[in-house]
C-alpha cells in the first residue's frame, strides 16, 4: 500500500503556496515519542475563514497533530508558522514561551472534547466566559459582564445561571460555555477536538448548528479534529485524512468523502454505518 | 455571436479504482465533451448505469475525474473544477454553480424555513430579506405553512424534495444541475418544478438534467446529450 499523499491535483500545492499569505502554515512537520511515530512529515496551508478537518481512527495522530500546530506540543522536526495579529507571519516554536503565550490568548481558541479540560470548574460558568477578556487586560466589570451576557445568548444559554458554576450545567451547557469562552476574544483561529464527541446525538446536531452559524457570522478558521465522517461532513470545507502518522489523502470535503482515492480513505468511508 | 458557454467540459474521463476490491477498476465515460450556453438545458440520455450521475458530480467536482478538465464560467473567468482550490470550488458553488440532488441531506432539527434561508444568508443576503424570499418560494411549491417551522426528516419523500428544490433555486444560480429533482414528485408539483426551470432558463442559466419522466424532459430539454457515445472501455 503506497504511504504517498493523494493531492486532489498536482497544481493545488503549487497554486496554495505563496500566492497570497495564508493564516497558517504547516511545513514538514513531525513528531516522534521516542521510536512511536505521531505524525510524520505532515504540511499544508490554511487560509483566513477556513474550516480544515482532520480525519482518522484513532492512533492515526489526529490529536497529535493538532497538538503540534495549537503550540501545546513542540514538533520533532518541522514549522509551524501562524499570520499572528501582533507578530505577522511568525514561527511559533521559535517565540519565546510569553509572547507564544500571548499570541495564543490574543489570536487563538481551544474547544477540548471533554468540558473539564477547557474550564476552571471552581468558578462560575460567567467567569469562565469573561476570564479570556481579563487575561488580555480588559479591566471594566460593566461591559466585560454585558460582553458574557451577549455571548452566553449566543450560545442559547439561560442567562439569569451566569453565577452557577460548571458542576452544575449538563455537558451539551458546559460545551457550549466552553464555546463562548474560545470566542468571546474574537479570535481568528480556533482549534477543536472532538468538540461534539462527549455528547448525546440530540444535543449534538444543535451544537453542531451553532458552531456552524459561528464559524460563518464570524468568519473563523478552524481546524476540527474528529472521527464522526458525519461532523467532517457538515463543518469542514476540506479534510485531511491521516493514518499511521502521515496524511494519506486530502481534498474538498465532499470529493474525499464520495470519491475517496487512496485505499485507506476508501475503507474508513465505506465502513460508516447507515442508518 | 453567441454568447460564451458557461460550462465547458473537454476530454473528460472518469474510472473509478476499488483499492479493497483487489483494485478492481471501473471505466465509466472517456474523450467526453460538453457545452452549454446561457438559456440551455441539455439533458443527459442513457440507460441505468450509464454514467449520467457520474458526469453530473463530476462538473460538480463532487467526484474528482481520471483526466480532461471541468471549466465553469465564474465572475466573467473559467475556473477548472477538477483543478482549483478547495476554496474557489467552494466560491463557485456558493455563487454560481448549483446541484440539485435527489436527496436532502441537512442538519437535523433544523426548521425547513431556516434551511431554505441559509443559502442566503451564506451569500450574505440580511435575514428579512432571505426569509421574504424563502417564504415565497415555499408557497410557490405549495409546501404547507404548518410545515415551515418544523425539520423535514419526518416530511415525505415528495416535501422533502421540495425543501430541497427551495434551497437550490432560492440562489438564482447561473449554472444549475438537476440530477433528477422531480423524481418523487406528483404531475402537479412536477409542473410547478417546470416552471421554476423555464423562468431560470429565461434568465440565461445553463442547465445540465437529468430527468426520468418524458413529460418534464420533454418541457424543458433544448437537446439530449448521450452519454453512452462516451462509454469508456472496459
Amino acid at each position: 500500500m503506497t504511504m504517498a499523499t493523494i493531492e486532489r491535483s498536482p497544481a493545488q500545492t503549487a497554486a496554495g503556496m505563496g500566492q497570497e499569505s495564508p493564516l497558517l502554515r504547516v511545513s514538514n512537520l513531525s513528531k516522534w515519542y521516542g521510536h512511536v511515530v505521531g505524525c510524520r512529515d505532515v504540511s499544508f496551508e490554511l487560509r483566513a475563514g477556513e474550516v480544515l478537518g482532520i480525519v482518522g481512527e484513532s492512533g492515526s495522530g489526529k490529536t497529535t497533530l493538532l497538538n503540534v500546530i495549537s503550540g501545546r506540543l513542540p514538533p520533532t522536526s518541522g514549522v509551524v508558522e501562524f499570520d499572528a495579529s501582533r507578530f505577522g507571519l511568525t514561527d511559533i516554536y521559535g517565540l519565546n514561551e510569553p509572547d507564544r503565550r500571548r499570541m495564543q490568548r490574543e489570536d487563538w481558541g481551544f474547544v477540548h472534547q471533554n468540558p473539564r479540560d477547557g474550564l476552571r470548574m471552581r468558578v462560575s460558568g460567567g467567569a469562565n466566559v469573561a476570564e479570556p477578556l481579563m487575561n488580555l487586560g480588559n479591566r471594566h466589570y460593566g461591559k466585560m459582564r454585558q460582553a458574557t451576557l451577549e455571548w452566553l445568548n449566543r450560545v442559547e444559554l439561560d442567562t439569569g445561571r451566569i453565577d452557577d458554576k460548571p458542576r452544575n450545567f449538563s455537558g451539551g451547557m458546559q460545551q457550549r460555555i466552553q464555546v463562548a469562552r474560545n470566542l468571546i476574544h474574537g479570535p481568528r483561529l480556533v482549534f477543536m477536538d472532538e468538540p461534539t464527541g462527549g455528547l448525546d446525538v440530540s444535543v449534538q446536531a444543535r451544537l453542531l448548528d451553532l458552531l456552524r452559524e459561528l464559524v460563518r457570522d464570524l468568519g473563523l478558521a478552524v481546524i476540527i479534529v474528529t472521527h464522526d465522517m458525519a461532523v467532517a461532513r457538515l463543518m469542514a470545507d476540506r479534510l485531511i485524512v491521516m493514518k499511521s502518522g502521515y496524511v494519506v489523502e486530502t481534498g474538498l470535503t465532499d470529493q474525499v468523502l464520495d470519491d475517496p482515492q487512496h485505499p485507506y480513505s476508501q475503507l474508513l468511508v465505506s465502513s460508516v454505518l447507515q442508518i | 455571436m453567441s454568447p460564451q458557454p458557461l460550462i465547458v467540459v473537454e476530454d473528460l474521463a472518469k474510472t473509478f479504482t476499488l483499492h479493497n476490491a483487489e483494485s478492481a477498476t471501473i471505466p465509466v465515460f472517456e474523450r467526453l465533451d460538453l457545452e452549454v450556453s446561457p438559456g440551455e438545458c441539455v439533458v443527459l440520455a442513457g440507460e441505468s448505469g450509464v454514467g449520467k450521475s457520474t458526469l453530473m458530480r463530476s462538473i460538480f467536482g463532487n467526484y474528482l475525474p481520471t483526466r480532461g478538465s471541468v471549466r465553469v464560467l465564474h465572475d466573467g473567468a473559467y475556473v477548472d473544477i477538477t483543478r482549483a482550490l478547495p476554496h474557489q470550488v467552494l466560491d463557485v458553488r456558493r455563487r454560481t454553480l448549483g446541484y440539485v440532488s435527489q436527496f436532502l441531506r441537512v442538519i437535523p432539527r433544523i426548521s425547513t424555513l431556516q434551511l431554505t434561508m441559509e443559502p442566503l444568508l451564506e451569500n450574505g443576503v440580511d435575514a428579512v430579506e432571505a426569509q421574504q424570499r424563502a417564504e415565497a418560494l415555499l408557497s410557490a411549491l405549495r409546501l404547507p405553512r404548518a410545515h415551515w417551522d418544523l425539520p423535514p426528516a419526518t416530511f415525505s419523500g415528495g416535501e422533502q424534495q421540495r425543501v430541497n428544490i427551495a434551497r437550490s433555486f432560492i440562489r438564482n444560480y447561473p449554472v444549475m444541475l438537476l440530477d433528477e429533482p422531480t423524481a418523487s414528485l406528483d404531475a402537479e408539483n412536477r409542473a410547478i418544478v417546470v416552471t421554476l426551470i423555464r423562468e431560470a432558463l429565461d434568465r440565461g442559466a445553463a442547465m445540465i438534467g437529468i430527468f426520468h419522466d418524458s413529460d418534464v424532459r420533454d418541457a424543458v430539454a433544448t437537446r439530449l446529450f448521450g452519454v453512452s457515445e462516451f462509454k469508456a472501455a472496459a
